[in-house]
């Protein structure tokens, strides 16, 4: 399968703090790739390099076989990157709809806010909430909050979505909800990458998986092998007996 | 094309009947009505919308004033003075916003003030060509004619309105519009789904301020003698902001009826209280902030009751 | 010798700045709030210790000790009565909150002194020193020991004392100094009579250098404005630095271009500033 993304010797340094150090990372088309590892690991930076919120310090980032390391993020999403965000980002005092039209809207120059309105219906009712069109995003719960999120991330036709822990804070039903909305979504020809704590949910959805630990890649393949892997047990292992020595 | 757009529409219009009512006075109210409906429309498109709060319209109020005094003083006729200076606002004012729009609150509040003391300071400076501090005479342009003189500017001001009106309203329909609402309620999310908010801020700041250049323009016109102190005076940006507050922000109609209501208070507190003019203009800012913290939609439903008990 | 005399302004006129800046700097950094009424503050200081001395013959040095309690309650009243009713409304009701006050307290100057330039001259007058060729008016160094003097003091008050501390504190994190204890809304009023005071202070020192008139108030503002941005926000060092690199600026630059363009310069300087480093010099980043 071609390459869709591909990571090159990417590093992103805060001050004299490494959050990413020297990934070298390649993602199919169709793959649904689970990115796990420990708090700080520098999973979501890595979401924030390839969607340009926050640029890679050196290396480089390709997507489709073009080089978007110094692209804008407005334009990586124009190309097809999108994302969810592990906080919820709404547009607080819009409707649903027009929070999904403007997902829509932007993510397509020339699109007319007609069509886009239009779209945003179909994405919806797709996550379910198609009774809450009218209601102001500041209105929903959580959970309706994180499924608007994902409507608007596929409002956005994306060809590789990022999945910023989706399933924090919900409940065992509203999980099993999410985790066949990302099914449907992979079947529909989108490749996924998500950030997910829920070994559950990692080993149930995704093809494969890659383990971050202070910033570096210590782990890369069948989802079966990476939770043996010695390195991974270490790293997790590490962080909870420090964790519990640290309370003690 | 929503209820509230057609009221402001309807309004406008009703304004240019002006003329037929009254005598200089009534038509140079008229005419400081027209401004202060122009200054306050343009902010609410950088203001309101966007929610960048710019004090920068006493800048471009300076420009295009200064702009069309040069030109007028160059025999340039005035209708094509103004769409210069409304031109070059929108161009300086699109320019500068790319750099001055990447800060926030505070820090972009004083950004844009300082813009009006740098515009000042140069235009007081560049003596050879705007006369410095001892001001720039401007030809007369209408006619002789005391009553054509006044009639002839108003309709020049009530013009830019109208444009103005016509072009905010465009603005709060279109994509432009809905862009900038996205902007000012979530930016970071706004980029995340491919909104160029550099551009649209941008083009926001430019439409704020094209409109006020060519109020200026009309203004120098109309006033025959300007100097720096008069028409960069930072009023010229508070004044908008003050009238915003009170119709509310956002809604173009709420910030046209706070417009017009703000004049009307001011022209009562200079006749009664010429010498108090600025205190009471000061206590009147502070309490209505303070009972009316949402303009006048704020007395809807007994929020000022319960203000008041509660404060 | 050119060289020796720049600097020697340089440092007199930024210190001075410091203290004209730092009430200002505390009550942006720590309220969030900028109060575009500091420039009629200074004025109303400075028209305070003109009174003091014309009127009683109090010597401006002696009417700081006065004019500092009056402006802390005055402060700490406006906070109270005004300002904390709207201290969480967006930055633009503040912003405009604190011009409506600028436009009354100027006007109401203006009432009772005129616009007309009024000076404070002490008789008899103090005179200059000159060292090897660099000249230095007596008042001036006078004025620049005490705005050192009222700087180290408030420097002192936010290290040591306890309400300091809470000040320090409310600035870092307002909701953890909430779960502190710390009466936050108490804590705005302290410190905006402490600007206040900084500000009344700063008025009378201005008194003995320069004339007196309400129309002075804005340059004062706005160079308050530039040593904030310069300098980095709510803090004394911060005031400093910001107060020194202006005088600096400003003294450089009236050489170089003449003193008529001197102002442009710290606006454009201003802007710069603004955009490329936000947190100033020594400041640090995240505050809005």
């Amino acid at each position: 399968m071609p390459e869709i993304l591909k990571l090159d010797n990417v590093s992103r340094r805060f001050g004299g703090l490494y959050a990413l150090r020297d990934v070298t990372l390649g993602i199919d088309s169709g793959e649904i790739l689970g990115l796990i590892g420990p708090n700080g690991a520098g999973k979501t930076t890595l979401v924030n390099v390839v969607t340009a919120v926050t640029p890679a310090t050196s290396g480089r980032v390709a997507f489709a076989g073009e080089d978007i390391t110094r692209v804008k993020s407005y334009q990586a999403a124009r190309r097809g990157l999108s994302r969810t965000f592990q906080v919820v980002q709404p547009f607080p005092e819009m409707s649903a709809l027009d929070n999904v039209a403007a997902a829509a809207a932007f993510s397509r120059p020339g699109t007319s806010l007609h069509a886009a309105r239009d779209a945003a219906r179909e994405h919806l009712a797709f996550v379910g909430l198609e009774g809450m069109a009218g209601q102001s995003a500041a209105t929903l719960t959580l959970a309706m909050r994180k499924r608007l999120e994902l409507a608007k991330a596929l409002a956005m036709r994306p060809r590789l979505l990022f999945l910023d822990e989706v399933n924090a804070g919900l409940n065992t039903a509203e999980v099993e909800r999410a985790t066949g909305l990302i099914h449907q979504i992979a079947k529909s020809g989108v490749t996924i990458v998500m950030i997910e704590h829920l070994m559950k949910v990692v080993l149930n959805v995704c093809t494969r998986i890659a383990v971050l630990h202070n910033g570096a890649l210590i782990a890369n393949g069948a989802p079966r092998d990476v939770i043996k892997d010695s390195a991974v047990i270490e790293a997790y292992l590490g962080q909870q007996y420090a964790r519990r020595h640290g309370h003690g | 094309m929503k209820r509230s757009d057609l009221i402001l529409i309807v309004l406008v219009l009703c304004l240019a009947a002006l003329p037929l009512a009254g005598g200089a006075y009534t038509l140079r109210l008229g005419t400081m009505a027209a401004m202060s409906c122009i200054l306050a429309l343009s902010w609410n498109v950088i203001g309101g919308f966007a929610g960048y709060p710019s004090f920068a319209a006493a800048a471009f109020f300076g420009l295009g004033a200064y702009t069309t005094g040069i030109l007028l003083g160059y025999k340039v006729p005035l209708w094509l003075s103004l769409p210069i200076a409304a031109g070059l606002s929108f161009a300086l004012a699109g320019l500068l916003g790319a750099v001055l729009l990447r800060l926030r609150g505070h820090y972009f509040a004083i950004a844009s003030l300082a813009l009006v003391e740098v515009l000042r300071e140069i235009v007081n400076h560049a003596t050879d060509l705007t006369g410095g501090g001892m001001g720039l005479n401007i030809p007369v342009t209408a006619g002789t004619d005391i009553m054509a003189d006044a009639r002839f500017f108003f309709y020049a001001m009530w013009l830019v309105l109208l444009v103005t009106t016509i072009a905010v309203i465009a603005v709060s329909s279109s994509r432009l519009g809905f862009g900038l609402s996205c902007i000012r309620q979530n930016e970071a999310a706004s980029q995340m789904v491919g909104l160029n908010t550099t551009l649209y801020k941008s083009i926001a700041f430019g439409l704020s301020a094209c409109f006020v250049g060519a109020a200026g323009g009309v203004y120098a016109a109309w006033v025959h003698y300007i100097d720096p102190t008069d028409v960069f005076d930072i009023l010229y940006s508070v004044k908008p902001i003050v009238m915003a507050l009170i119709g509310g922000l956002g809604s173009s109609l709420g910030v046209m009826i706070g417009a017009l209501l703000y004049l009307v208070l001011e022209e009562v507190v200079w006749r009664n209280y010429i010498q108090f003019h600025s205190a009471v203009l000061g206590a009147l800012i502070i309490a209505l902030l303070l009972f009316l913290p949402h303009g006048l939609t704020s007395l809807r439903g007994g929020l000022l009751l319960r203000r008041l008990r509660g404060a | 010798m050119l060289a020796a005399q720049v600097l020697i302004n340089a440092l007199v006129l930024g210190c001075l700045y410091a203290c004209i800046a730092i009430g200002f700097s505390l009550v942006w950094g720590v309220l969030n709030v900028i109060n575009l009424a500091h420039g009629s503050f200074i004025v109303l200081g400075a028209y305070g210790a003109w009174w003091l001395y014309h009127a009683f013959g109090i010597a401006p040095w002696y009417a700081l000790a006065i004019v500092a309690p009056l402006f802390f309650v005055f402060g700490y009243a406006i906070q109270r009565s005004i300002l904390n009713q709207v201290i969480a409304a967006p930055v633009l009701v503040t912003l405009t909150m604190t011009f409506g006050l600028d436009l009354l307290l100027n006007n109401v100057m203006i009432y009772f002194f005129t616009a007309d330039f009024r000076k404070l001259t002490l008789s008899p007058p103090v005179g200059s020193l000159s060292f090897g060729g660099v000249v230095v008016p007596v008042d001036r160094l006078i004025a620049l020991v005490l705005a050192l003097a009222l700087t180290f003091a408030l420097y002192v008050i936010l290290r040591r004392s306890r309400t300091g501390r809470a000040i320090v504190a409310v600035r870092l994190d307002r909701d953890a100094a909430t779960l502190m204890g710390v009466d936050v809304k108490s804590i705005y009023a302290i410190a905006f009579g402490i600007g206040a005071v900084m500000a009344g202070c700063a008025g009378v020192l201005m008194a003995l250098i320069f004339p007196i008139s309400p129309l002075v108030s804005t340059a004062y503002l706005t160079k308050a404005f530039v040593v904030c941005v310069l300098g980095g926000l709510g803090s004394v060092s911060g005031a400093l630095a910001g107060g020194l690199l202006l005088a600096l600026i400003e003294g450089v630059g009236s050489v170089l271009f003449g003193p008529a363009l001197a102002t442009t310069l710290s606006f454009v300087l201003l802007i710069v500033f603004l955009v490329v480093r936000p947190q100033g010099l020594m400041g640090r980043k995240g505050f809005e």
